[in-house]
């Protein structure tokens, strides 16, 4: 069933009231997902260093996260006499809003029948798919960008200079290694995607695309060794030096969410999203081994962070359109004369 | 043109060539060496010792806190109250005050005793010229470390505090451990 709307078509349509509870479970599910994540990278990062980790709040220091939100949530709302008021306050916002929209597209299942009525596991399954996502993502750079500017301070306007150019030159690798697995599923919505890959994942043919997709990653979501945004070695903490209290954490907690969409879009684009090999798991099991694959790109992001030192900003630069654009074009390229000449 | 080392050199370390394609494909195995590295840590477990939980044993010839010390048969002390360990203190920190033994009231062994013992643990350095100094013993070097306190006043340790045993004990190393 496609119905066209104003602004993209959508594969499947539910009642409002089930888009209504779905749209709040989703959101509490990331809103829960994030914890684990923080937690998990914690506990992983100190294992790699030959430490412990968090392990003093609730059994095995399950609690930290908790602690760590309500002492941020209860600190002192405080901003810089020199910042801009109205666009301090709004920058969090807007990174939060556009993590979360983001999330909204990944899908967790197929179509699955839930107390008698035809439910797709996922926010929505808009045909425009990943550009959904690249455009929220091209929003995203707003909140690094605004709250950089609007804390008045040299520091955070470094951190928000750099994170716009990387942002804008990775964005470009990131787009063009997915051209490839777009190429071959012949569509641009995740859920069709995802059932293109019943055969073979993307990540076999399109490895090279799956490797500057996982770069480009790294460095979209400003994690080690592309964390050069906040730096916190040489800029304090980039774009966020001059944020506290609940501000802070929802920077923090956009970054996360981003991971897990990152996570996710790798996910469905190259592992099969909710498929796995030689076995056919019941319906229900289906976001469980999304959660899966999205647990083990998490574990390579904390992986990479314990293993890799931070780039220098031009190698940043230079690796970035040198070697990962020519490389993602001719991934593109080279896919297309295959594709063409298969069929 | 590249450095010649000489003739009597027979391995000079060089850096790998700089190289497009073998640069790159370098560049990918070390990252991949690297990923090995950590892996490897990973499941090496925690190395941390939780120190209020587990504590490093010291050594017999650690030197923490003092303590006086009694003759064990007659129960008397040891001390005789001659300041000596005053005297040697490099911190000040020792203030002995001595009195009289008499039938009595006998408190140590000598002819004179030692009225006021106090230690101002706030300032001593824990050098052990006190335990050197001493002709008969009387002050060692104990093995706490754990001396933290919410006061000043409550660091100067007074005769009664070092005569007794240690709340805590500090658990010791065996001789090779």
């Amino acid at each position: 069933m496609t119905v066209p709307l104003p602004l993209a078509e959508v594969g499947f349509v539910e009642p409002w009231w089930v888009q209504l509870i779905k749209s709040v479970i989703l959101f509490a599910i990331a809103v829960q997902i994030v914890p684990i994540v923080l937690l998990a990278e914690r506990k992983l990062l100190a294992r790699f260093q030959h430490r412990y980790g968090p392990n003093r709040v609730g059994p095995m220091g399950a609690a930290q996260p908790l602690a760590d939100i309500i002492k941020l949530a209860t600190k002192e709302d405080f901003r810089p006499s020199t910042s801009i008021g109205f666009l301090y306050a709004l920058a969090p916002v807007i990174s939060l809003l556009t993590a979360f929209a983001a999330f909204a597209i990944l899908p967790f299942g197929d179509v699955a029948n839930v107390f008698g009525q035809d439910v797709g596991l996922y926010g929505l399954d808009v045909g425009i798919g990943v550009l959904y996502v690249f455009a929220f993502g091209a929003i995203a750079f707003y909140g690094l960008m605004l709250g950089g500017w609007a804390s008045g301070s040299k520091y955070s306007f470094l951190g928000a200079m750099r994170a716009a150019a990387q942002l804008i030159s990775y964005e470009v690798a990131m787009g063009l290694s997915l051209v490839g697995v777009l190429m071959m599923a012949g569509t641009l919505s995740l859920p069709a995607i995802v059932e293109a890959q019943s055969n073979v994942w993307y990540i076999v043919p399109q490895f090279v695309g799956f490797l500057i997709f996982l770069v480009s990653a790294f460095a979209e979501t400003n994690r080690a060794p592309f964390d050069l945004p906040e730096a916190d070695a040489e800029l304090v903490a980039g774009y966020n030096t001059e944020y506290g209290g609940a501000k802070f954490a929802s920077y923090f907690f956009a970054e996360y969410v981003n991971i897990l969409v990152v996570s996710g879009i790798a996910v469905t684009m190259f592992l099969g999203g909710w498929q796995l090999p030689f076995v056919d798991p019941p319906g229900f099991l289906d976001p469980f081994v999304v959660f899966a694959k999205i647990f083990l790109f998490v574990f390579l992001f904390v992986w990479i962070r314990a293993t890799l030192p931070r780039l220098r900003y031009d190698q940043l630069m230079s690796f970035g359109w040198k070697v990962l654009l020519p490389l993602a074009t001719l991934n593109a390229l080279v896919t297309a004369i295959v594709v063409v000449a298969v069929s | 043109m590249t450095w010649n080392p000489g003739d009597d050199m027979l391995v000079v370390q060089r850096a790998p060539q700089p190289g497009a394609a073998g640069g790159a494909y370098r560049t990918f195995g070390e990252t991949l060496r690297g990923l090995k590295t950590t892996m490897a840590r990973l499941f090496e477990g925690p190395k941390t010792i939780s120190y209020p939980e587990e504590k490093v044993p010291v050594y017999p010839r650690f030197r923490g806190r003092h303590r006086l010390h009694r003759f064990e048969d007659t129960g008397l002390e040891k001390c005789v109250g001659c300041s000596l360990c005053a005297a040697a203190c490099p911190a000040d920190c020792i203030r002995v005050v001595a009195a009289e033994n008499t039938p009595e009231n006998r408190v140590s062994a000598g002819e004179r005793y030692a009225a006021v013992y106090e230690i101002n643990l706030s300032r001593c350095i824990f050098c052990g010229y006190c335990e050197v100094a001493c002709p008969f013993d009387a002050i060692t070097m104990g093995h706490d470390y754990e001396m933290s306190d919410y006061n000043r006043s409550d660091l100067i340790f007074t005769k009664e505090m070092l005569l007794d045993e240690p709340l805590e004990r500090t658990p010791l190393r065996n001789e090779g451990e």
